[in-house]
């Protein structure tokens, strides 16, 4: 049983003129047990549709959704409790401190404040987060502290299918290596399996075990990053991640990153 | 870590907990705006109930039972601070989680719409009654009022049963923001102003126009009102008050499994549209 399995699922949505987006088209995917899947794309590509359709924020207009074999779109409240999303935004009460939202966090999957008092030290600890800054406000943090607290937040339910959606955007180069690191302890510590989301290749490269390009609402290829990289190659010259996202998208990095959702 | 080893009712309860919890500790941390409305609404009420002292210096006014008249408008600015309140906050559940942005991370928990929707009306209850209580020690000292026959027993049992009404209502009305993030909360305004006009807050409904009257049959607060100041002014027992009693009893009944069905169509119809995260 795949942890998620994606088939044909379509979304469209439509604008304030009568103007169609269609922002998944017949999108079909699958993440394995364990596994991390990155996917690339352009901003406006469809990819955090994807995150939202997957984590049951939206809902498709056809196609499966399936969470370790349960229909996600029909027994939502059953699929939610074994995944956690982690998006570009930190998503948090500004004013409370990350130990309160962490435990209101916590408490929305059932866990007590008790039980997870000791698993938020544990996490802060491994994150390299100062416990001492987690008594103050989310708005007194850097990105990168909401960004590990996001992470931490996710971490503390436990959950078997980690979504992550550009988690590392916008972060300072320092915050950014941290956030790869603990996303890579993760994936090494905790049998979770990951649908990440990103622009950035090298992140992709050195985390995913197989990467997709997403393109207009469709993925247009998804392998093994070297195998991507081969079915790209001209002239027998395998191209890098970059030069490879750059032909199949007609994007530069720097445009990916630049375009609106 | 996993809250899937507790059984289901367990599990929702804590997350109840968490809605409460939250909202206490936001409450703390917006410390300086509770002082602000703290202080807006005991003087506002003050004010209210001066009118009364004031209709009975007008021409003519010699003839008002000036302590029977100011208990009556503060009873009525007291319960109204209450009731909104409870209105207030759940309908802005949705509108609060959009400004924060946290409104995903909520929906795409395990926990059930009901148990949100519980874990907010049990806070507007308590927050309710302690923020009452304070406004109502201060007009105590303040105003000399006529409370000497009141049945508080009485009166807090009415407003109980009120409360519940009124969370059903304030669910319908926090839906509006799911169907349009741009105008949605306002219309949540204009149906609480519309409440306070029709439901006797501070005059008797028989005075407005014939055929207005009939919207305060359908107003919670019509009946709240009507038994608390009883009880309260006349020092009616339990019994004499079945009257405002049932229709709220009715209203609860019919309001809150209403209002949540209603609030999962327009959850739907978010999830549908991709309106859910869009903050107009």
């Amino acid at each position: 049983m795949k942890a998620l399995e994606l088939r044909g699922v379509e979304k469209s949505f439509k604008k304030r003129r009568g103007e169609v987006v269609r922002a998944l088209d017949s999108v079909s995917l699958s993440v394995g047990k364990g596994e991390v899947v990155g996917i690339l794309g352009p901003n406006g590509s469809g990819k955090s549709t994807l995150v939202r359709v997957i984590s049951t924020l939206v809902l498709p207009d056809s196609g499966e959704v399936e969470i370790f074999g349960v229909d996600a779109t029909r027994h939502p409240k059953r699929v939610q409790r074994s995944m956690n999303r982690v998006s570009v935004e930190a998503s948090f009460f500004k004013k409370l401190s990350a130990m309160e939202n962490l435990l209101y966090g916590a408490k929305l999957y059932g866990v007590t404040s008790a039980e997870a008092r000791p698993r938020i030290a544990e996490i802060l600890d491994n994150i390299g987060f100062a416990r001492t800054r987690a008594t103050e406000p989310m708005e007194h943090l850097s990105r990168g502290m909401q960004q590990k607290i996001a992470l931490a937040r996710a971490l503390l339910t436990s959950p078997v299918l980690m979504l992550l959606d550009e988690p590392t955007t916008g972060l300072d180069p320092r915050s950014k290596k941290d956030v790869q690191a603990f996303i890579q302890r993760i994936r090494e510590a905790h049998d979770s399996s990951i649908l990440l989301c990103t622009h950035d290749m090298g992140e992709a490269e050195e985390l995913c075990d197989r990467v997709g390009i997403m393109m207009d609402g469709t993925i247009l290829a998804l392998e093994e990053s070297g195998e991507l990289k081969r079915r790209y190659a001209t002239n027998g010259r395998v191209p890098t991640l970059e030069e490879t996202f750059m032909v199949a998208t007609g994007y530069s990095v720097e445009e990916a990153s630049a375009e609106e959702e | 870590m996993k809250g899937t080893a507790k059984p289901l009712w367990l599990t929702e309860m804590i997350a109840v907990w968490g809605y409460v919890q939250r909202n206490y500790f936001l409450t703390k941390r917006y410390f300086m705006w509770e002082v602000v409305w703290l202080t807006f609404t005991t003087v506002n009420a003050m004010s209210i109930t001066f009118i009364g002292a004031g209709a009975a210096a007008q021409k003519g006014g010699g003839a008002i039972d000036v302590s029977y008249y100011m208990t009556f408008l503060l009873i009525g600015a007291l319960i109204w601070s209450y009731l909104s309140m409870i209105f207030d906050i759940l309908s802005e559940t949705v509108q609060w989680e959009r400004w924060e942005g946290t409104i995903e991370y909520t929906f795409m928990s395990p926990t059930s719409r009901v148990t949100h929707l519980l874990g907010m009306g049990v806070y507007a209850v308590v927050y309710g009654i302690l923020r009452t209580a304070l406004v109502l020690g201060v007009a105590m000292l303040a105003f000399d009022l006529d409370l000497g026959d009141a049945n508080y027993v009485a009166a807090l049992i009415v407003l109980a049963v009120c409360s519940v009404s009124l969370v059903g209502f304030g669910v319908v009305a926090a839906v509006m923001p799911l169907l349009s993030p741009e105008k949605g909360q306002q219309v949540t305004y204009i149906v609480s102003a519309l409440l306070l006009l029709v439901s006797g807050v501070y005059y008797p409904v028989n005075v407005l126009p014939d055929w207005m009257q009939p919207l305060a049959t359908v107003s919670p607060v019509t009946y709240g009102l009507e038994g608390s100041r009883a009880a309260l002014q006349q020092g009616t027992g339990l019994a004499d008050l079945w009257g405002s009693i049932w229709p709220l009893l009715v209203m609860g009944v019919v309001f809150v499994p209403l209002g949540i069905y209603i609030f999962h169509l327009g959850e739907r119809y978010a999830k549908r549209t991709g309106k859910l995260k869009r903050s107009g």
